[in-house]
Order: structure tokens, then sequence, then C-alpha cells
């Protein structure tokens, strides 16, 4: 399809004999914002990491803009920026340096790149804070350079691998609503993941819910609902996928989610 | 700015921010320096064998830059353990070309590190025997510090976490420091100590010092080049190659 930015046909990946992502297959329009949802060990991040040429599939066709991430990963990594899900910046860099260093590795040239590096770091507040080593930073000053950073080249396609993961609601807020307004405003597609289901279901245009590697749901947020007859993204979500706690591997995040989960209870 | 400089440009920041780096890798040189030194100093000048400080000197440095460059390039595993590594890993660019960055910083920076003990050993009474020589001295510090830089991201590319980190500080980095002829002459050894040490390629680099600091030699500056060289470039293929198929 022309206007498919994200194709995913009968992807597989195993890890020896774990099947984390299982046969799936799913679509993204350009432009569109896309929530991946699913439980812990569900195969979200690994999904992401194939997407995004970190990772060899078993089996599956993608295309991400018209290009195969195994055999055109250069062209594929041109198209989109990334927010991983664990932190990522050289905390001994400045805000700035982590930036520049970013825009040097994307090839984009010196007056636009400064002009670009200011612009997005007003843009998520932190140009105050341009000279101050990334390791004196919160964790919501981090993130925010991270989107910055992610969005630094001009991709297309922005990736989150929860964007939101272990920060206050007003952080939270603020966040998405950088996303929401890029959106619009470029017209960039995002594919994200979250466990706050009222985020997805806010600002996403389609949701896919994938458990134990298979996608077991999609649609819009409001099918989702009337097909499970619930209220909520997150009753939704709990009927498809049920309410036992999933034990997967602990990932290097599982303090903080199980603290979470806790609260959240 | 290419990807090469920018990934050089970081190493050099890293190392210069880092006070405490540079304090402590300086400190173990000079503790080497002065406790043994001037400690075994009048048994060697009773053995009839020279001035152990004149001696000891170009082993010490070769020493410093051994532990700075392997550092470097084992700092793959924290990057990997603190997630930077995914940020260079994503770019549309050449792994090659990040590998080259890299270790050419790291490079960098430990010959910087194997300059500055030189000078520092200046002050405590070590005398160059030929400055026509310094820069044949500095072609060797640096190929001593490509060589481990390299080392270390074979290492680093290897293993997962720091925790093996340990196991190469004793496994490795003690014995081609001991075993190299840093502190002892190569001639007159036992034949198995012997064999070991020239298989040590620390030997090649720690006479190649001692051959241009004071012109004395036991392989010869043509052999400690030679060796050097041809090691350094397999070892930086395997380096490249491993480190391309680094997944995380
Ligand atoms: N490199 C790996 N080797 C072996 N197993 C792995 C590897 N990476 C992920 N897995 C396993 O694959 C499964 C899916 O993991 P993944 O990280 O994709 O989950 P996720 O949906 O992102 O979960 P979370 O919400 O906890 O981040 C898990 O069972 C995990 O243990
Ligand atoms: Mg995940």
């Amino acid at each position: 399809m022309e206007n498919n930015i994200i194709e995913v046909k009968n992807l597989t990946k195993k890890f020896k004999d774990l099947t984390a992502v299982d046969n799936i297959s799913f679509n993204v329009k350009k432009g569109e914002i896309f929530a991946f949802l699913g439980p812990n060990g569900a195969g979200k991040s690994t999904t992401i990491k194939i997407l995004t040429t970190l990772l060899p599939p078993t089996n599956g066709e993608i295309e991400i803009d018209g290009a195969n991430p195994v055999t055109q990963q250069d062209k594929v990594r041109h198209s989109f920026g990334i927010v991983f899900q664990d932190p990522s910046l050289d905390d001994e860099l400045t805000a700035y340096e982590n930036l520049e260093f970013h825009g040097v590795l994307y090839k984009v040239p010196n007056p636009i790149r400064k002009q670009r590096i200011e612009e997005l770091l007003r843009f998520v507040e932190l140009w105050d804070r341009r000279n101050n080593l990334v390791k004196v930073f919160s964790g919501g000053m981090k993130r925010r350079l991270e989107i910055a950073r992610g969005l630094l080249h001009h991709p297309k396609i922005f990736f989150l691998d929860e964007p939101t993961l272990g920060l206050d609601p007003q952080t939270r807020n603020h966040i998405w609503n950088y996303i929401s307004n890029l959106n619009k405003k470029e017209n960039i597609t995002v594919f994200f993941t979250t466990h706050y289901m009222e985020e997805a279901d806010k600002v996403a245009q389609k949701v896919a819910i994938i458990d134990h590697g298979k996608i077991i749901a999609q649609g819009n947020p409001a099918e989702l609902k009337a097909q499970t007859k619930t209220k909520t993204l997150e009753e939704a979500f709990l009927a498809l996928t049920g309410e036992k706690i999933r034990d997967e591997d602990a990932g290097s995040q599982d303090f903080l989610r199980q603290g979470r989960r806790m609260w959240h209870r | 700015m290419n990807t090469i400089y920018i990934l050089w440009l970081r190493q050099l920041k890293r190392y210069f921010r880092s006070r405490s780096r540079i304090l402590g890798s300086l400190g173990q040189p000079l503790l080497y320096l002065v406790a043994m030194g001037f400690g075994f100093g009048p048994i060697f000048q009773k053995a009839g064998a020279g001035n152990y400080i004149q001696f000891l000197v170009p082993g010490i440095i070769a020493m410093s830059i051994l532990f700075t460059a392997l550092f470097s390039g084992v700092e793959i595993i924290w990057d990997k353990q603190f997630g930077f590594l995914k940020e260079t890993l994503v770019a549309p660019v050449p792994r090659f070309e990040i590998m080259i960055g890299r270790t050419l910083g790291g490079a960098t920076v430990s010959t910087l590190q194997g300059v500055i003990v030189l000078v520092v050993s200046t002050f405590i009474g070590f005398k160059i025997s030929s400055l026509s020589m310094l820069s044949v001295v500095l072609l060797f510090m640096f190929l001593i510090a490509v060589l481990f830089a390299a080392l270390g991201t074979v290492i680093a590319s290897l293993l997962d976490d720091m925790q093996e980190f340990q196991l190469i500080m004793n496994f490795l980095v003690m014995p081609l420091f001991f075993l190299s002829g840093a502190l002892f002459p190569l001639s007159g050894l036992p034949t198995a100590l012997s064999a070991v040490a020239s298989i040590d390629l620390l030997s090649y680099g720690v006479d190649g010092l001692r051959g241009s600091l004071l012109g004395i030699s036991h392989f010869g500056l043509h052999i400690d080049l030679l060796v050097l060289t041809i090691t350094t470039l397999i070892l930086f293929t395997i380096g490249s190659y491993l480190f391309s198929k680094i997944k995380i």
C-alpha cells in the first residue's frame, strides 16, 4: 500500500527456543500515531529492535518507508528517530554535545545543525541547561533530551519505547503534548509503547495489542472498547490480556516497573 | 566534521573530564617508578647492569599506555550497559568508522598519558639519550596504544558485563605487563620465561621504547616495529569484525 509507512507481515523472532514475536502482521499509515501495547515480556521492544535494524528477524517481511531493515539498513536508519526503553545518553557529555554528536553521525550539515539543535532544545525546554553534563539531569530532563535528539535529523518515523517510563504526571503530559504537536505540525509518524493505557487512549489513532508474542487485537481505541464492551482502554486491555501478572524474564527496568505496578493496583 | 572525528573527540572529552581517572592513571606509574626504581636501583647497579631508573622508565611508560588503551577499548562494555552504544549502532554510519574513531581516540589519550609519564620521569632523573629519536618514541607509544585499544575492543565485544573486567585485569593485563621485560632485562632469562616474553606483545613495545629512548634493544627496532604493526593490523581487523557483530 502506498500510504503505509510501516508494513510488517508474518514477523517472527526466536531466541533459541523462546518465541518472543510470533507471526505478527500490522501496518502503520503515514502520519498516524500508533500505540503498540502489551504486558511485560509481550515482545514490544523486540519488535521495535527488529524494525529499527538492531536485531535480525527470524522470519517475515518488513518495510520501513519502502526499505528493508535487513538489506537496506542505512536507508532505514535515516528514516527513523528513536527513544529507547532504557536510557541511551552519554552522561559525561553535555546536553548540547549529545545532540551535536547525533547531528554529526546523521550528517546534518553545520549551519542547519546548530539551528536545529537550538530549536529542539528550546522545544523541550532545555536550552538554558544546554551546557550541563547529562549526569546531573533528572529522569524527566533526560527523557526530553532523548526526544529532542531523536528528532534532530527530521525522521519520518519516530519510535518511542515507553517514553514516559518513571516520569511524573506533569512531565508525561508535557511529553505527549510535544509529540502530538509534532505529529500535527510535521506529519511525523509515531510508533510508541506504554503501560499507561490512558496515554494511549488519548493520543493514539490506532492500537495493536500484543501478548505472548502474538497480536490479539487491532483497531482504534473506540473499536477496542466496543469489541470488549468496556469503557476505558485499560479495561479493554485487561479484558483482552487477562489479569494474570507476567513473570517473563526481568528486563533492566524491572524494579521501576514492579514499583509502579504495586502503585497502580 | 565526520563520524571518525566526533567519536575521537568524545573519547578525549571523556578523558579530560574525569580528573580522577587522569590522577589514578598517573599515580600508579609514578608509584612503580619511585618504589621499584629507587628500591631495586642499588642491586641493579651492583650487578653491573647500569642505572635502573633509566632501564625502568620505558617499561613504565609502556605499562601506563597499556592500561589506559586497554581500558578505553573495554569501555564499550560500559557503553553497552549504560545504553549509549545503541545510539551509535542505529545511526546510519558504517560500524567500521565508529570503531576507528573510538580506537584512535583511546589511542590518542593513551599516547598522551605516555608522554606525561615520560616528562615526569625526567624530573626524577631520567635522561633521553638522543632527542632526534623522539618521533620514533612517539610512533612506538602510538602503536602500543592502538594495539591495546583494539585488543580492548575485541575483549569488550566478547564480554557482556563489567564483572568480568576484574578477570581481564588479573589474567590478561597483569601477565602482559609482568612478563614483558618492562621490569627486567630479557637477556639471560630461563628459556621458558624468555619464550613467554617473546610471545607477549607488550615486550616488543617496551623494547621499541627502550631502543628509541636509550639506544639499547633486545629484539632490534625493526623487529619491534614489524611485530607491532602486523599484530595491530590483525587485532584491529578482528576488533572491527566483532564490533560490527555486536547485538544489543
Ligand atoms: N536478547 C534476548 N535474548 C533472549 N531472550 C530475549 C532477548 N530479548 C528479549 N528476550 C525475551 O523476549 C521476550 C520479549 O521481550 P521484550 O523486551 O520484547 O518485551 P516487552 O514487550 O518490551 O516487555 P516490557 O514491557 O517489559 O518492556 C521476553 O520473554 C524476553 O525475556
Ligand atoms: Mg520493552
